[in-house]
């Protein structure tokens, strides 16, 4: 298996990992913001962190029994 | 879409024709041999090959022909991209979001319950329920949802059953919520009665994850993964010095509580954590229960294929005939009632009408997602019987049986499990106890303990070890046991919200989720619902779980029912009338059984009404029957019974009106010759601008 392979499968790891806890990518989420709403600030990643930990349990839950 | 025919490779036909035989072979293997026990191996595979050709052959045809998934097709993830809910997103990472999110405690105590008739049951009903019952819920929902904007349950509901129907729902889903809160709680209870080690264990996960919040949010912002290794290591330490803090004549007696005190201490925690921020104590145990429920579902399965166990416990005990320790009644209905997560889940519905909707990229990764996804959970809830099966039987009554029937002392518990047949000395249970370090295993139903106990062997066959075994034990409680208190938590902060809507209808700044008086008496209100089951069923003569587990059974079984009922409707709606049977039997089949189940609990010798009255009769008779030691307890139990008949009433009252309202909805829409379902028009995947 060769280096990209496996950087791949970390960053696969990684994100799954953090969509499980309802954190999503934060390089998607700025990478939005940037081409489709250039007016608005671009959160920093703590700022990110907090505002989707707390949105996380305002639902359901998002979790089964 | 018009399914584009691929002929198949004669290679690939030998490869299916090949599985199907191994599979079939293993099957007969299960269901057939008699007289020797075998190897829990031949059903992990015959379960593996059902669910390889249920997600490629059924899987398939509910995609191509019922659901008519569209690779074409925009997705919500694509239309309404906003980088936050709507993202289009790598279908194994949404494989991966998804499981972790529908595979909880249930499918883990279900099915160990269900042990009690002998493995073959259990497993058939694991096998056959989940390729056309379970699966199909979670995909066709899950589908629906995509061609709905990533809609909820309760919303799709009101578009295609009407706005009554959508609040009977929704209504529903608060009384199940509370009960499965109680119920799990009172799992974590019979686990930790009399068990200074497992109380110790769980008590210090608090401060771990209060140290974890405060790291997260003021060290190393965001740092999950990082933090979360820092806290498995604590929560590791923390098992292994619980073995001191047990045997210690100062520190033992501190955590050494009774099963009363035990429920009212969960009823003060809950209410404690779910006033408190997120960040400070929910959030960073969420993350330490998520990694740690995956890591123990691969560890499980890891042990199960090395150790390769044999089932100890009969194919078919003579328990199938109702009169069984650990649940009443009967085969039919209640086996498809105790095992719900693992083969139908109605919580599934809310999930996958929740954010996984919202992140698929494209129509065709559907049928992984959601059907795939629920296979691996009936996967784990295989895991959980060939675990609970593979004890010996004398050990799993001893555990799973009330008190009432087979007393305190492990003479009269080897004595009563002899006398049904499966025979066991005091000495087999006393040194089982002291393997896992702990006084007694009596009466510890709930799934977690036997669980746990299998586990602790399984493990410790591969790596033993002196005092392994304990460790093993008291690691798998404590995973159980922060799990649990992840969703009590979270559960009561929903309920509360939920509450707070309501409330808030009658006096408006009650509303208000920053209200300090509207969030301290919405918590109150809710931790009160689910406390009183909570604490009913730890002074319940049957133990609780006996009593409990059948009302979760019948209320996540009905909203499944109620989630087929919409996937039927809409299938009638979009003029697919010839696959109408595809939801429509298996919603038939849960509705029968929630409420012959119902029925039974309401009337009859296993009946709510019926223990109230033994009671009630005993009482008036001025006698005392256990575990009531004055005439107030007698009252107390007489009351509890009622409100759980009502309740009982109450669920079954709901299903007819859903059948009523889908019934409805199909006729009306049989009659008109044009589809007229609420699908969100196309729009081609092509054609929206690339994001």
């Amino acid at each position: 298996m060769n280096l990209t392979n496996l950087q791949a499968i970390r960053k696969w790891a990684v994100q799954t990992a953090r969509l499980c806890c309802g954190i999503p990518d934060y390089d998607v989420y700025v990478k939005h913001l940037r081409e489709h709403h250039p007016d608005r600030p671009v959160p920093s990643y703590k700022e990110f962190f907090r505002e989707r930990q707390v949105a996380r349990y305002k639902g359901t839950g998002g979790r089964c029994c | 879409m018009s399914t584009v025919a691929v002929k198949p490779s004669p290679a690939g036909k030998i490869l299916w024709a090949a599985i199907a035989i191994v599979g079939a072979w293993c099957l007969g293997v299960v269901a057939l041999r008699r007289g020797e026990p075998i190897n829990a191996i031949w059903l992990v595979a015959a379960a593996i090959a059902v669910f390889v050709i249920g997600y490629r052959f059924y899987g398939k045809f509910i995609n191509d022909r019922v659901l008519r998934m569209d690779p074409t097709r925009a997705t919500p993830a694509v239309l309404r991209n906003d980088g936050l809910d709507y993202v289009p997103t790598d279908k194994w990472v949404v494989f991966g979001h998804h499981f972790a999110a529908i595979a909880g405690a249930g499918p883990l105590v279900g099915p160990v319950l269900a042990a009690q008739m002998g493995y073959l049951p259990g497993t058939l009903w694991i096998l056959f329920g989940v390729v056309f019952a379970g699966a199909v819920q979670d995909f066709m929902i899950l589908g629906l949802s995509v061609r709905r904007d990533g809609r909820s349950l309760g919303n799709m509901l009101r578009d295609e059953l009407g706005p009554v129907a959508g609040v009977v729902a929704m209504f529903g889903v608060l009384v199940l919520m509370m009960i499965v809160l109680a119920v799990l709680a009172l799992v974590v209870v019979k686990a930790l009665t009399h068990s200074p080690w497992g109380t110790y264990t769980v008590a210090c996960t608090i401060p771990i994850a209060l140290l974890m919040g405060v790291y997260l949010r003021w060290f190393r912002p965001g740092k999950i993964l990082e933090v979360s290794i820092i806290g498995l290591v604590l929560l590791l330490l923390a098992i292994w010095s619980g073995a001191f803090v047990a045997v210690s004549p100062t520190w033992g007696p501190l955590f050494d509580f009774d099963a009363k005190a035990l429920a009212w201490l969960l009823i003060a925690y809950g209410f404690c954590a779910s006033v408190l921020p997120v960040w400070l104590l929910l959030a960073p145990r969420d993350y330490l229960s998520t990694f740690l429920k995956i890591g123990t579902i691969l560890l499980l399965a890891l042990a199960i294929f090395l150790a390769a166990p044999t089932l100890q416990m009969p194919a078919l005990t003579k328990f199938v005939d109702g009169s069984g320790p650990v649940f009443q009644g009967n085969l039919f209905p209640f086996l498809f009632i105790t095992i719900a997560c693992g083969a139908v889940s109605g919580w599934h519905s809310i999930i996958a009408s929740g954010t996984t909707p919202k992140l698929i990229s494209n129509e065709g990764e559907a049928r992984m997602i959601g059907y795939g996804g629920m296979l691996m959970e009936a996967f784990v809830a295989i895991m959980a019987l060939v675990a609970a099966a593979s004890l010996h039987p004398g050990v799993y009554f001893a555990m799973n049986s009330p008190a009432a029937l087979i007393g305190t002392t492990a003479q009269d518990a080897a004595t009563a499990i002899s006398q049904w047949g499966f025979v066991v000395t005091p000495d087999e249970l006393l040194s089982t106890a002291q393997n896992i370090g702990e006084k007694t295993i009596l009466s510890r139903a709930g799934g977690a303990p036997t669980l746990a106990v299998g586990m602790a062997q399984l493990l410790h066959g591969i790596i033993p070890g002196e005092g392994m075994m304990a460790f093993w034990y008291h690691y798998a409680i404590l995973f159980e046991a922060l799990f649990i208190l992840t969703t009590v938590d979270a559960g009561t902060r929903v309920g509360r919200f939920m509450i707070q809507e309501i409330a808030g209808l009658i006096h408006k700044p009650l509303q208000h989720t920053e209200s300090w008086t509207g969030n301290l008496l919405a918590t109150a209100i809710c931790v009160g619902l689910w406390g009183y089951f909570l604490y009913q069923g730890a002074v319940d003569p049957l133990g609780g779980i006996n009593t409990l587990w059948p009302l979760f059974g019948i209320a996540n079984q009905m909203l499944a029912a109620v989630a087929l009922m919409l996937a039927t409707v809409v299938t009638v709606k979009l003029k697919r009338e010839r696959y109408v049977w595809v939801p429509g039997i298996p919603a038939i089949w849960l509705v029968v059984c929630t409420l012959t189940a119902g029925w039974q609990k309401l009337s009859g010798p296993i009946s709510f009404t019926a223990a109230a009255n033994k009671y009630a009769q005993a009482a008036a008779d001025g006698k005392l029957l256990a575990p009531a030691k004055t005439v107030e307890e007698m009252q107390r139990i007489v009351t509890n019974n009622y409100v759980d008949a009502a309740l009982t009433g109450i669920f079954m009252l709901l299903i007819l009106t859903m059948l009523g309202f889908a019934l409805n909805a199909i006729m009306k829409a049989w009659r008109i010759n044009h589809p007229t379902a609420h699908e969100e028009p196309y729009v081609a995947l092509g054609s929206v601008p690339t994001r």
